[in-house]
């Protein structure tokens, strides 16, 4: 396919703000877990949460969009120089040329749920300053971000589960080369909230301790917040990094659970390979969606190792960042950014033994390497499915 | 590009599927909105029916009357357009955070996803084609048609569009008050001569088709799924002309249209 060069790129999450806190973070093996303490949630769980989200409201013309979801995502287009990088593409390709593509799986609905906690019972009418639109509908994101960069071509929220912000990538490149817009900002957000602690809850994935993806004793996921946007435009043909292939898929199985022969994560891996005209050997760093689960590590190792046979690097960043669900896609795109930028193979934070009867080759250190190809995994509840494909590109 | 239309769906208040819907549509049959009889999507296994919400059934079963047969379904990617997801399970879950020790269902959970009727619709079909399912809030059905034609432009021989959007529940409706249910599914082809074809072009200084018929409007202004009738008008009428569907404020889409 034709690359789409990842001309900008920036990140906010439990590790800090900017590329440089996250390249550092890697590097130093960091987990930004910490005890969860959001709200009243009483969960014996750790959580990736970003610090100082509740001192900077979004006030003056966008204030409608006041939330904590859209608050992240604010903090992220102010990081790394990224809002002035959309001023100048503005200038270059027209504000209307511009397409935005944003994932998120929860959107703002912490906005919600303390909206039905200020009414108290379960009827009557909700408190006056409660939104919807701006804020926890689906679209919500996707709209904050236009509005806020002041940017007027197609724009559309995606908004499933853990692959929506992986899945944006796609539908980006669907549409520039549709000719609906010349470039895109995509990415995701995804902020803490009551539903998705207590859903994962219920459904006995939250693990009690900070998660330990492909460890032996792994026991679940902790949930991450973040936000994460990229620029991208048509390689110009002048080297950097960018996608050069993703593949899309569903598993078909069960809303909750993983395929348990990963056909429909393989899947996906191979589309992205095909599209990308590439080989399995010439992928030099697989980012595992590698939640910390028992059944998604088992899954997608059996998937990994059938293509990519035991000796490929792979790793898992979410004892890292938590898993930051409509995020993680943009998250760990970013960190196969990060990878080949700086020459180096992520680690799997909070992994201490890897659990034997797993046998994809999985980085535990971060470790000094020259990656130039990286694939991303992002499977989500539901069953969706989708694997970036990036690299160096050429002069 | 130009693209073919080769199957459609329909459930709405007075309009229980495409024949229905075509004759009404065509001024053959007066449009009097009635209640929504029980959609049962009949190629969900029992499992999944038992728990499926008005929202992935109706969402299905559109796609299902789109597509005909599970067979012709297998391998097509699809692309779910909803404005909101499913208010009734968010109204139900955030009523269950207030309870002590907040028991959520675990199928509740999964069925608050923004993409349950699409993965309930992979678990039908029992296929690994791809989903996306998106928002554009109003402008859903412009979004959702983009979407998939951008999907046929990249090479897809075909591609399934569902739009769908249900009123929410009294606490909620107030701040998003659709005043009826629709769902619409739309089977598409890249080869135009497949069916009835269509060609579009974004732009800023068209005004939206409005329905004649006072009730049919309503429906239309009501449900961001309903901006769709006037194409589906176009579509009963079979014949060759231009309709202007809503897309992102100042921008519409406009589709050239011709019968097969």
């Amino acid at each position: 396919m034709e690359p789409l060069l990842f001309s900008h790129v920036t990140l906010v999450s439990c590790l800090g703000r900017g590329l440089g806190v996250h390249r550092d973070a890697l590097l130093a093996d960091k987990s930004g877990l910490s005890p969860c303490d959001f709200e009243d949630a009483r969960l014996s769980t750790w959580i990736g949460r970003v610090a100082g989200v509740e001192d900077e409201p979004i006030t003056g013309p966008f204030a409608a969009f006041d939330c904590r979801n859209n608050r992240l995502a604010r903090l992220a287009l102010e990081c790394d120089g990224f809002a002035e990088a959309i001023a100048r593409a503005k200038e270059r390709y027209g504000s209307d040329r511009i397409g935005v593509f944003v994932g998120s799986s929860t959107s703002g609905i912490e906005h919600t749920e303390r909206a039905y906690k200020a009414r108290g019972g379960d009827t009557g009418p909700l408190p006056g300053w409660f939104v919807y639109r701006t804020t926890h509908n689906a679209f919500a994101p996707a709209d904050f971000v236009r509005a806020w960069l002041g940017l007027d071509g197609v724009t559309t929220a995606i908004a499933t589960a853990c692959s929506s912000s992986a899945k944006v990538f796609a539908a980006a490149h669907r549409a520039i080369g549709f000719g609906l817009c010349d470039a895109a900002v995509v990415g995701g957000v995804d902020s803490l909230c009551l539903l998705t602690l207590y859903g994962f809850n219920a459904l006995e994935l939250l693990a009690p301790e900070p998660c330990r993806p492909w460890d032996v004793r792994r026991a679940g996921i902790s949930i991450g917040e973040a936000a994460g946007f990229a620029l991208l435009e048509r390689d110009r043909g002048a080297g950097g990094i960018g996608l050069i292939g993703f593949g899309e898929s569903s598993d078909g199985y069960h809303m909750s659970a993983p395929h348990p022969d990963g056909a429909g994560a393989g899947l996906a891996m191979r589309a992205a390979l095909d599209r990308g005209g590439l080989d399995p050997a010439q992928v030099d760093y697989v980012n595992l969606h590698g939640t910390g689960t028992r059944a998604n590590d088992r899954v997608e190792d059996r998937a990994v190792v059938e293509i990519f046979g035991t000796d490929r690097a792979c790793s898992s960043t979410k004892g890292a960042f938590g898993h930051t669900l409509g995020a993680a896609g943009i998250v760990e795109a970013v960190v196969g950014h990060l990878a080949i930028a700086w020459g180096f193979l992520p680690g799997t934070a909070n992994a201490t033994t890897l659990d034997p009867e797993l046998r994809a080759r999985v980085i535990e250190r971060a470790t000094p390497a020259a990656p130039a190809v990286v694939l991303s995994n992002s499977f989500g509840f539901g069953g969706s499915n989708c694997s970036l494909l990036l690299a160096r590109l050429e002069r | 590009m130009r693209l073919g239309v080769t199957g459609i769906g329909v459930i709405a208040p007075g309009l229980a599927g495409w024949p229905e819907a075509r004759d009404i549509l065509r001024g053959a049959a007066g449009y009097a909105p009635a209640p929504l009889p029980k959609i049962v999507p009949a190629w969900l296994p029992a499992r999944e029916r038992r728990r499926a919400t008005r929202s992935i059934s109706m969402a299905l079963g559109v796609a299902e009357e789109a597509m005909a047969t599970p067979e012709r379904a297998r391998g097509v990617p699809a692309v779910f357009a909803c404005s909101g997801g499913d208010t009734d399970v968010i109204d139900t879950l955030c009523c269950t955070l207030l309870a002590p020790e907040r028991p959520v269902s675990p199928a509740q959970f999964h069925n608050s996803v923004h993409n349950a009727p699409a993965g309930y619709w992979s678990i039908a079909i029992g296929d690994l084609a791809p989903t996306v399912s998106l928002s554009a809030y109003d402008a859903s059905f412009a979004a959702g048609l983009l979407e998939a034609s951008g999907m046929l432009a990249d090479g897809g021989k075909e591609a399934l569009l569902v739009a769908y959007d249900v009123p929410a529940p009294p606490a909620i409706w107030p701040f998003r008050p659709l005043n009826a249910p629709f769902a619409v599914g739309l089977a598409l082809a890249a080869d135009p001569a497949a069916g009835a074809s269509l060609a579009f072009r974004l732009a800023r200084d068209r005004a939206e088709d409005t329905m004649d018929d006072p009730e049919l409007e309503r429906l239309r202004t009501g449900n961001p799924a309903a901006r769709a009738l006037p194409l589906l008008q176009a579509l009963a009428l079979e014949r060759p002309g231009e309709v202007v569907l809503p897309y992102l404020p100042g921008q519409a889409l406009c589709l050239e249209h011709a019968p097969a």
